[in-house]
């Protein structure tokens, strides 16, 4: 007795057509997609006060280390306080509504909440001061801040990303007085040859 | 001229099937068994199966929303019930394998009555282990840190670690041995298809059967691929209970640390899933009037491989005691005199050694080994002896750590309770629902061992006639019988 029509024996072929194409677009797409390079890399919250690194960093060349300035010498890159930013803009800009947030932080005294952009889990150990004496430009980790108006992540900052140069640091090094330097490359030091570093890449290095 | 299936007389062979068995009368037996109502005693088990599977459920939900801190494992006792559980299941697979497989090689036709049943239970046996594996991460959305899978972690497994041979070696088992069983039972679905009365039956089997019409070259094909699969199920057997018993032996652990462990494990293997086959077989053997198929022969069969393995794993512990002696070394001895021969765990072994070493030595008589009783009781002993060998091997080389001031004692709990036994039911309910909707004994296997399958049958020289019961049923051809 015919139970199926003639035409169910193409089944095979359809199924083996449709896994085919199906089973490498499933795999790649989640290989793209579900990755922090395609969840995290874009992020740029609104800030309270809509500050440019494009302005301070990048037109007026002003150092990362004038507001972070810690960064040598402490795990964390500080925030810069209220302080620091009035430092300036007691003087210049003194009447400017953008600033308005910045100058009610300075009398009230109740500091501004800036919202944090490179976010790392708490399993993972990360201190700025030994990766920027060891030579890491800033640029490295975290791209061209002094081009960006709003700071968004540059890098995916995944375990496989940071492993890439625990595993090969030298590229990433540049001697000591260019960390800061943006717009550093390679060839502007042809007599330098990069330290030595040995940078951990067993679990307890990060996951202490 | 006479059949080769005939038995020889003169060497004290009997037939495989019972006197007076047909073609017809092997479709019968098995295929009535999903088309009439399931029996009363059908659904007082499936009842009882269902609950302890939702038991189960409920105990790992708990699991999984606490944390593995609900089992006894502590410190110093790290492992017990689960992988007691987990190596118990796939230890019990094991005896379908070889009965599907390496029997099959081997040309032990006996094996056709019951392969079916001890592949569904190898599948059955292996989802239950599987369990284990996936539920002790604690944090089961990670499970899949098991296999490797590229990740943006650059993170891999532990390549030389046996945990992850485990994830091969048990994923290609189930695998190969699912593919085994359905390759199997195609003829079979293809004989309910055409049974069948319903349009629903027609359709589900219809599929399943994979447009099987018993052509020669249909035949030809499945026998090949038959073969091929008996050729890659032949290396797991003794592959997959080695790579479980590496878990242990590559480890430092006095009592896990020893060279025995891969054909011992694979000797235990064997030995509980055939005491497993054993129970269910009698049950279901009993309840469905299958006795004409699974005939005493079989039983008594089994009871010998039984009666092998059970002294094989006797021979083990004897040489595991000789070898911490002989050793000299302290942490060794104390493992085998202090922790398991006596100490707080002893109980825990001479069940083990009175169920696995004891009991089968009754085998020797042929009148035991032939009994209905004796058979069943031992095949549960067995069955406990068995988890109480995974259980002593685990959990009292851990229990006294090297140092006194780690010296512990395990206590189950009873979520411990509730998964092991809800995976019993989880056994249960799978293997209630095959026998309900599958051909338990391999019709078309069955009756290629019948003396009417040979192609050189001549009927003139039988003792009864059954030619008849065979024209009827032209489409259920044999594997044996040619297309004429």
């Amino acid at each position: 007795m015919q139970l199926f029509p003639r035409s169910l024996n193409k089944l095979p072929l359809v199924a083996a057509a449709v896994l085919g194409l199906l089973g490498p677009a499933v795999v790649g797409g989640v290989w793209y997609y579900v990755t922090p390079k395609n969840f995290q890399v874009g992020y740029a919250p609104t800030q309270p006060v809509p500050y440019s690194h494009k302005l301070h960093a990048g037109q007026m060349g002003m150092d990362c280390r004038y507001c972070h300035a810690n960064v040598e010498k402490s795990a964390h890159a500080m925030i810069p306080p209220t302080q620091t930013c009035m430092g300036c803009h007691s003087l210049v800009k003194t009447e400017s509504g953008r600033l308005t947030p910045v100058r009610e932080s300075w009398a009230s005294g109740e500091p501004l909440e800036w919202v944090k952009v490179h976010k790392l889990p708490d399993h993972a150990y990360f201190n700025h001061s030994a990766h920027v004496s060891a030579g890491v430009g800033c640029v490295s980790c975290h791209g061209r801040i002094d081009q960006m108006e709003v700071v968004r992540q540059d890098k995916p900052l995944s375990m496989g990303w940071c492993l890439e140069c625990h595993r090969d640091p030298k590229p990433n090094l540049r001697p000591k007085d260019q960390v800061t330097n943006m717009e550093w490359r390679p060839e502007m030091a042809k007599n330098w040859t990069p330290p030595e570093v040995h940078p951990p890449q067993h679990c307890s290095g990060c996951h202490r | 001229m006479s059949s080769h299936n005939l038995p020889i007389k003169e060497l004290g062979e009997v037939s495989l099937v019972a006197e007076g068995t047909t073609f017809k009368s092997i479709t019968e037996t098995v295929a009535v068994v999903t088309e009439t109502k399931a029996p009363r005693g059908w659904w007082i088990g499936f009842l009882i199966a269902v609950n302890f599977t939702g038991i189960l459920g409920a105990a790992i939900g708990y699991l999984i929303w606490t944390g593995i801190g609900v089992w006894g494992n502590n410190s110093p006792v790290y492992w017990a019930w689960d992988i007691t559980n987990f190596v118990w299941w796939i230890g019990i697979g094991h005896a379908g394998t070889l009965i599907s497989a390496v029997l099959f090689l081997f040309r032990q036709k006996w094996r056709t009555a019951i392969n079916r049943f001890a592949e569904a239970m190898t599948i059955f046996a292996v989802i239950c282990a599987l369990i284990f594996p996936g539920i002790h991460v604690g944090r089961i959305w990670y499970a899949y840190y098991m296999p490797p899978l590229p990740n943006s972690m650059a993170l891999w497994p532990n390549f030389k670690s046996p945990l992850l041979w485990d994830v091969f070696a048990v994923s290609t088992y189930f695998t190969v041995s699912l593919l085994f069983w359905y390759v199997g039972l195609i003829p079979d679905l293809a004989t309910f298809r055409d049974r069948a009365k319903t349009k629903v039956r027609r359709l589900v089997y219809g599929a399943l059967a994979l447009g099987w019409r018993s052509s020669n070259r249909h035949w030809q094909h499945y026998e090949r691929a038959y073969l091929l699969l008996a050729g890659l199920s032949t290396p797991l057997v003794l592959s997959v209970h080695s790579v479980v018993s590496f878990d242990f032996a590559t480890s430092v652990i006095p009592g896990w640390h020893t060279t025995i462990f891969p054909p011992y494990f694979v000797a235990g293997a064997i030995f509980s899933g055939f005491a497993m086959v054993m129970t269910l077989m009698l049950i279901t053997r009993a309840v469905y009037g299958m006795k004409s198929l699974v005939t005493q022969k079989h039983l008594e069969l089994m009871n010998k491989i039984i009666l092998l393995t059970g002294s094989l794993v006797g021979y083990a512990y004897a040489m595991e005691f000789f070898i911490a002696y002989y050793s000299g070394n302290d942490f060794e001895r104390h493992v085998f005199i202090h922790n398991r021969a006596s100490g707080p765990f002893a109980w825990a072994y001479w069940i083990m050694v009175s169920c696995n070493v004891i009991s089968p030595q009754l085998y020797w008589s042929k009148k035991l080994r032939n009994n209905i009783a004796v058979s069943f009781v031992v095949s549960i002993l067995v069955n406990i002896g068995m988890w109480f060998e995974r259980f002593v091997i685990i959990v009292t080389s851990l229990f006294h750590d090297f140092l006194p001031s780690s010296w512990g004692y395990f206590r189950p709990t009873l979520i411990d309770i509730f998964i092991y036994f809800g995976t019993l039911g989880l056994f249960f309910t799978l293997f209630l629902l095959f026998i309900r909707w599958i051909p338990m004994i391999a019709i078309a296997e069955v009756k290629a061992t019948l003396p009417e399958a040979d192609p050189h049958w001549d009927p003139s020289h039988a003792s009864h006639d059954d030619a008849h019961g065979h024209d009827e049923d032209a489409h259920e051809e044999p594997a044996a019988q040619p297309a004429e």
